[in-house]
């Protein structure tokens, strides 16, 4: 197993070609992927603006770690089937979920803003680590179907220490599920550093489960892309389940309530800083020449444009009904849901009775 | 003259579920100009210093906190004056969180109106539960450093445990208001453990105590030989090494003495009665109780025994005795008899039958063969757990270790 990180662009902005993972990417895609991870960055910084001014309950940003959100969302096929956790907005992105409509939830408004069905993305399980379970049962489900879909079950390093993870990777290699783990190590969960969590680096745990475990550069969206790409094609392919662990750091605070001055030292980000996803696609694309100041002045109006769209269809988003709650629980009537909803309503009706 | 509206900021809920925060720094004065999404002020929850980004564009028309100042969520505290009609920020009530890694501080909540159904913390605290009672580790070693009995303290808890608080308020009543009317000694360690084990002892076991005046002259003689003998060269023995010889022996007459009342978690209980004696000694150290015992005391010659006693005895009063010393003692003896009394109603060690406690060697008028003379005399208590040993077993025993020492079968050679 690779010890170091699989790199294919260095934080200088240059290409390393690496043989177990070609890569064939258009200047097209490049300026793609430059104008989502930017788009990403700006919704982040908005969203926690956003819950800073009472508009959101809460945000959990993903600074820093777009670059391998953004690859690996590009790896995925339409057909293909995420579960991720909260701090994946660079995925929801490419997947085509807007940011207002992703915020609803974090607004407090509904359980799921976006149609899974459409996008492909499974709704958020906060319970860490438990949604690897229903990523192997999905891509169990794909082995019955016959299908040629695959996995992508994505989670952080705290997550791995959880039995739901072990579990799941027990599953997914007995039954070689297609279903891709893709552990985006950003140092951190919460408070206590990966350290704490593992003795060895995550990957090397994928071989006990009997499937590869491969370290990549998680700033590196190109690495992001072509790794989760060929493992996730291995897996359709029969190839059974393998382990993605990426690099990277989370810059910003674990969420909108936490305040990591407490637990770390402001020093580390100078390192990560130098390793930015945005910054070293934009060298690339103007090593090679793909694009010039004009492109990224459009791309930061373009974003400008969009938080502002954000900022004004959030504000505008009147409360929800509260009786929609009970719409959604189960698919079918239920008596318990039934008799919660009625006492809800005429609690609703008292309430009105005397104000 | 253009159009304007003063628009106010309200503090918002910047963590899940915080009622107020402190302003710490004004990043702004009034007539500033500001931009959507620009620093305006710092403030300081119970969980962070964050910083407030200013959801208007215009120019600030009033600071309506002051730095230093705490206030409650949902409070103005800023002005600012737009030109655009912007959009309104929509009521600002405090909301409920998704929980991401953080809980709702309990207590500090100020929940939406409509939430506010929320089951309230019991005020009267809940009947105390039958049972080991219900506590976290952390609330348990609060109570023991605090030397709180779990066992008395009212249990709040959603779950009807004993929460921290819980712990607080027990000592509380008993240090703080009560007034000083002398000397505190702390209960804790040994002392502790002997308040734990007698009451644990009365609690479970039905006492009978029994007692029997001795002529311990035979005793008093074989003692005296023994500090003259070979054998015991370098020994003390005392009448204690006789008591202990007799019991192990009149145990062999009665055996269900050395044994223990055993509860079993199907509700059914039984007697083990012990194939080996490990002879507990009650010994007064200067942190108080504490009962070792000479272990396999029955396999021991009257000499082996008079050394380990010895050795016990001295460990206890040099203070060097471990935990160890004391686990697993299967029936004890304690001579009350050093305190200068004759005799009294010796308590159990829990899960022992019996326990025997001598009293002091005193002489007085005795009548031998019909006839008055002085000897020195002793009496001895038994008390025994009478859900094992009856009157005829612990009299049975009680005579036998009497006869054993008005005439010890021992010679010396
Ligand atoms: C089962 C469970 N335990 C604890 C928590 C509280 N919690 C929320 S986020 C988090 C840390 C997760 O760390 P990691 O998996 O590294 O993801 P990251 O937040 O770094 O993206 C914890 C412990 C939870 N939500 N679920
Ligand atoms: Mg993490």
């Amino acid at each position: 197993m690779a010890e170091t990180a699989i790199q294919l662009l260095t934080p200088e902005g240059t290409r390393v070609e690496h043989p177990d993972y070609p890569l064939e990417v258009s200047a097209e895609q490049l300026r793609t992927m430059y104008r989502d991870i930017a788009i990403t960055r700006r919704m982040d910084v908005e969203s926690t603006a956003l819950q800073r001014t009472g508009e959101l309950s809460l945000w959990c940003p993903t600074l820093g770690q777009e670059g391998v959100q953004v690859g690996a969302g590009h790896a995925m096929r339409p057909g293909d089937y995420g579960f991720t956790t909260y701090r994946e907005s660079g995925i929801f992105h490419v997947r085509g979920v807007e940011a207002d409509e992703l915020l609803q939830l974090y607004r407090g408004n509904t359980h799921s803003s976006w149609d899974p069905q459409r996008v492909g993305l499974g709704l958020f399980t906060i319970v860490i680590g438990s949604h690897a379970l229903h990523a192997v049962g999905y891509a169990m489900g794909i082995q019955r179907d016959g299908t040629d879909d695959a996995v992508l079950a994505c989670f952080g390093d705290g997550a791995t220490s959880t039995g739901d993870v072990h579990e799941a990777m027990v599953f997914a290699a007995a039954f070689s599920s297609p279903v891709v783990f893709l552990v985006q190590n950003n140092q951190w969960a919460i408070s206590v550093p990966v350290e704490r969590q593992s003795r060895v680096p995550i990957a090397q745990r994928a071989l006990a489960y009997g499937m590869p475990g491969i370290r990549i550069d998680g700033n590196d969206v190109l690495a992001g892309l072509a790794v989760t790409r060929t493992l996730l094609d291995r897996a359709r392919e029969g190839g059974g389940p393998a382990l993605i662990e990426a690099i990277t750091y989370r810059m910003g605070p674990h969420t909108t309530s936490d305040d990591p001055t407490r637990y770390r030292d402001e020093s580390d980000y100078a390192h990560w800083d130098e390793l930015d996803p945005l910054e070293r696609l934009r060298r690339h694309l103007l090593l090679i020449g793909e694009a010039d100041e004009v492109f990224f002045a459009a791309v930061e109006a373009e974003c400008e444009e969009l938080g502002e769209k954000v900022r004004g269809s959030i504000r505008g988003m009147p409360d929800p009904d509260p009786m929609l709650m009970f719409d959604a629980v189960y698919a079918e009537p239920h008596r318990d849901v039934e008799a919660d909803r009625a006492q809800m309503g005429a609690y609703f009706t008292r309430l009105q009775e005397s104000a | 003259m253009t159009a304007t509206h003063v628009l106010d900021f309200p503090l918002p809920d910047v963590g899940e579920g915080l009622t107020e925060a402190e302003i710490v720094t004004w990043r702004v004065a009034v007539g500033d100009l500001v931009e959507i999404n620009q620093p305006i002020v710092d403030i300081e929850t119970a969980k962070a210093v964050v910083e407030l980004p200013c959801p208007f564009s215009g120019r600030v028309s009033a600071l309506l906190v002051a730095e230093g100042q705490v206030v409650p969520v949902g409070t103005p505290i800023l002005s600012v004056e737009v030109s655009s009609p912007a959009e309104p920020l929509p009521h600002s009530e405090s909301r409920e969180a998704v929980l991401v890694g953080y809980g709702v501080a309990h207590g500090t909540t100020r929940r939406r109106r409509l939430t506010s159904r929320a089951a309230p913390r019991p005020s009267a605290p809940a009947p105390v539960v039958a049972g080991r009672p219900i506590a976290k580790p952390p609330v348990r070693l609060l109570a023991r450093q605090l030397g709180i009995d779990l066992a008395l303290v009212a249990p709040t808890g959603p779950h009807g445990d004993i929460t921290r608080d819980d712990v607080q308020r027990a000592v509380t009543p008993l240090v703080e208001a009560r007034p000083v009317r002398g000397e505190r000694i702390p209960v804790r360690g040994v002392r502790r453990a002997m308040a734990e084990a007698m009451v644990r002892s009365m609690s479970t076991a039905p006492h009978v105590t029994e007692w029997l005046d001795v002529d311990v002259t035979g005793t008093v003689r074989l003692v005296d030989q023994m500090r003259d003998h070979a054998a015991f060269a370098g020994m003390k023995p005392t009448p204690l090494t006789v008591v202990a010889a007799a019991m192990i022996h009149a145990a062999k007459r009665t055996p269900i003495v050395n044994s223990s009342w055993i509860d079993l978690p199907d509700g059914s209980s039984e007697i083990e009665v012990y194939s080996h004696m490990n002879l507990g000694v009650a010994v007064a150290s200067d942190r108080g109780l504490v009962v070792p015992n000479v272990r396999d005391a029955g396999s021991l010659s009257v000499s082996g025994l008079a050394r380990a006693l010895g050795e016990l005895t001295q460990r206890a009063r040099r203070g060097d005795l471990t935990p160890a010393d004391s686990v697993e003692g299967t029936i004890t003896v304690t001579n009350v008899g050093v305190f200068g009394v004759d005799g009294g109603t010796p308590i159990l060690v829990p899960g022992e039958a019996v326990i025997l406690a001598t009293g002091r060697i005193v002489d007085r008028p005795w009548v031998s063969d019909g006839g008055l003379c002085v000897r020195p005399v002793m009496q001895l208590s038994l008390s025994f757990d009478h859900r094992i040993v009856d009157g005829a077993a612990g009299s049975t025993f009680l005579a036998d270790v009497a006869a054993f020492l008005e005439a010890p079968p021992i010679t010396l050679a």
